[in-house]
């Protein structure tokens, strides 16, 4: 067995060394299509972060990524892996939809707001705890029970828009608008009101949302007796229960808030941008959340800077998309099954290796410091 | 009833369940070894891409089969390299599997074909046929077989191409190796106790990846037949989730061979009977929308794990990564 690593490498480094890898043989991809993975990151950088219109389609999706990465984070601290975040995003526009659907004419904007928060944080919640309770009273395995519940989502979502919600009259499948009070305002919008003028876009104030449920996983996981009860269970199920916890209602605790977390992609894609409920909103991000949640290491911080990298992948290759011929975005997709390979699957080849370089390095230089003491008289 | 449905059923439930049998067993040797395999959608899914790849450059159907396999058996390989020989997670590395495939398959399409990520359709020469396309007409002729029953083994049972009989065969060839072989006894038994297996001089590892060759050979069969016999060309994410629905049917068979060939023959018929219900009124039950039935597989799995309808149990040491006792 080697040494483990110090924590400084641990956290910064294997995690770049990762990404690195799965950047690399991701080039090599582009290379065997034949383009030039340096012109195509060029590109990508500078659709992502070039413009002020760029750099706002960047955090819109940032801001999708961290709610799902941060439900599949919160999880695998109660020892779970969350599989399921694409269903229970889909619940989560979900209930966001149908409180927008019913009030959106009767409410104004302040109290329908929360309440199209609070009805997709529910939804999504329910959606999850439902598979936590099977695994913790009824001994069926989360990951297949969230897997299966993923595609009862997706045709439960089908049929209320096919069947209940569909406008009347319109051809292709989504429910009518929601009212203006529904709305949540966009980024551009909330810039005007204190005079800064913002290109129109998709970002919308869901952003400071994503940003403030990560630090409240934060303060939840670290600064708060029922995050602590959580992740005892999720480190030592025995132990926790010695100490008399209970590790059953902690793995419902643990998706239900996973799943809440997951439900309030839509605040983004349904209050913030479609304005109705729709199919396929979600996109795949549910997917990406494992990424996202596995290079950001599990901790919220990590997850919002994994989730800034993967808006900026996606928002970057649609651009480049444009631009180069032959070029498609499911080349993001790639590259995002690469990293969960690299830094998920194949955690234990990368970092036994990292760790015989840095020991061999402190060996290196503490043989160093070793040796000039002795030679120092003779000088 | 009318007298073509019940032929016209039996052949459309065959067709659909064929590829969730091959992706069924092959889950069934990666489970039973103790490996779990999430990735069956994704091998699956490159598999058929292979396979439409090669049959639109080359007029062979072995050659078109042989790649999907290859392919199937490579990510196979990368899924027991990750997660047997170091140990990796192997829920992770399934789902790694099942995201590189959806994404690069589009990728080498859209460079390959200019497509949009579609290939262009197989050659007729490459594609699977009936093997007995007359079979029909002749046993109609038949005083006896008149009525239903004619349709019924011509269009039904006859009117298929070899790999949907190869599939059923396969079948009964898992249940021999798992049951009647010692390859078998010794698979049985590392996925239940590999600490066993291993104290009786028998390598877990080797074991383990034989498993995971074996499950590539069956899901690039899978994906082989949904270009060769369904669909004729590559389409993006053409599998939806077919793996999963795999998945669902080993677990609803309780990981052995029979009784997943039966929940596949059910799974199959609730899709062949969910398109002909479409806007038809039960008596009864009223108009059963198809989303409904086509979300059944799904439901009947959860609430079979949950212990609701009989027990399913899985192979003990299923996920949980060998580490050799010093």
């Amino acid at each position: 067995m080697s040494a483990p690593l110090p924590r400084w490498a641990d956290v910064v480094v294997l995690p770049l060394v990762n990404l690195a890898i799965a950047l690399l043989v991701a080039a090599l991809v582009v290379a065997l299509i034949g383009q030039s993975p340096g012109q195509v990151m060029t590109m990508l950088v500078q659709g992502a972060f070039g413009t002020e219109r760029g750099l706002s389609y960047t955090l819109y999706y940032t801001t999708t990524f961290i709610f799902t990465g941060l439900a599949v984070a919160l999880a695998s601290h109660g020892g779970l892996f969350n599989i399921g975040a694409e269903g229970q995003a889909t619940l989560g526009g979900l209930g966001t939809g149908l409180v927008a659907l019913w009030c959106s004419q009767t409410l104004p904007a302040p109290l329908l707001l929360p309440l199209m928060f609070i009805g997709g944080a529910l939804f999504g919640m329910i959606w999850a705890a439902v598979p936590g309770y099977l695994q913790a009273y009824r001994g069926s395995h989360v990951v297949i029970t969230t897997i299966m519940f993923n595609f009862l989502a997706s045709s439960l979502l089908v049929y209320l828009l096919v069947n209940r919600l569909k406008a009347p009259g319109n051809m292709s499948v989504e429910s009518v608008s929601f009212g203006p009070a529904a709305h949540l305002p966009g980024m551009h919008e909330a810039l005007a009101w204190v005079g800064v003028t913002w290109p129109s876009s998709p970002l919308n104030l869901s952003l400071f949302l994503a940003l403030f449920a990560a630090v409240g996983v934060y303060a939840f996981l670290w600064h708060s007796r029922a995050g602590y009860r959580l992740r005892a269970v999720g480190s030592s199920e025995g132990a926790a229960a010695y100490a008399g916890i209970r590790p059953r209602r902690q793995i419902i605790v643990a998706m239900g808030l996973s799943g809440a977390l997951a439900g309030m992609v839509g605040m983004n894609e349904i209050a913030g941008v479609n304005g109705k409920l729709l199919l396929d909103f979600v996109g795949g991000a549910g997917f990406t959340g494992i990424a996202v949640a596995v290079m950001g290491r599990n901790h919220p911080l990590g997850v919002v800077l994994a989730s800034l990298l993967f808006g900026a992948l996606f928002q970057g290759g649609a651009e480049v998309s444009f631009e180069v011929p032959g070029f498609s975005r499911d080349m993001v997709v790639t590259l995002q099954g690469f990293i969960v390979l690299f830094s998920g699957a194949m955690a234990y080849v990368i970092a036994p290796a990292l760790a015989a370089l840095v020991q061999r390095a402190k060996s290196a230089r503490g043989a160093a410091a070793a040796v000039q003491p002795s030679q120092a008289p003779h000088g | 009833m009318d007298e073509a449905l019940i032929g016209a059923l039996i052949a459309s439930t065959l067709r659909v369940a064929t590829p969730l049998i091959l992706c069924a067993l092959a889950g069934l040797l990666a489970e039973r070894s103790g490996v779990v395999d999430i990735g069956l959608e994704g091998k699956m899914l490159f598999a058929a891409f292979a396979a439409a790849a090669s049959g639109a450059v080359v007029d062979s159907t072995l050659l078109a089969l042989g790649l999907a396999m290859a392919v199937a058996v490579l990510l196979s390989w990368l899924h027991g390299f990750a997660c047997v020989s170091q140990r990796g997670d192997q829920v992770v590395s399934g789902m790694a599997i099942d995201i590189i495939a959806a994404g690069l398959t589009v990728v080498l399409g859209i460079a390959w074909f200019h497509q949009g990520g579609q290939t262009p359709p197989v050659a007729d020469t490459v594609r699977l046929h009936a093997l007995w396309p007359g079979a029909q007409a002749t046993l109609e002729r038949v005083p006896v077989l008149g009525g239903w029953l004619g349709p019924a083994i011509g269009e039904g049972l006859l009117g298929h191409n070899a790999l949907v009989y190869a599939a059923l065969a396969l079948v009964g060839a898992v249940w021999w190796l798992v049951y009647r072989t010692r390859f078998g006894l010794r698979l049985r038994a590392v996925g239940e106790n590999p600490q066993m297996v291993d104290a009786a001089g028998v390598s877990v590892l080797k074991l383990r990846h034989a498993a995971l060759t074996l499950n590539g050979m069956l899901c690039g069969l899978a994906g082989g037949y949904l270009v060769l016999a369904q669909n004729a060309s590559f389409a993006p994410n053409m599998t939806a989730g077919r793996g999963f629905m795999a998945l669902a049917a080993l677990i609803f068979g309780n990981w052995r061979p029979l009784p997943a060939l039966l929940a596949c023959l059910l799974f199959g018929f609730l899709d062949a009977a969910a398109i002909r219900l479409q806007g038809v009124s039960l008596p009864g039950i009223g108009e059963v929308p198809v989303q409904a039935i086509q979300a059944l597989p799904y439901l009947l799995t959860v609430i079979l794990l949950a212990g609701f309808i009989g027990r399913s149990t899985a192979p003990k040491a299923l996920g949980i990564p060998y580490v050799k006792e010093r």
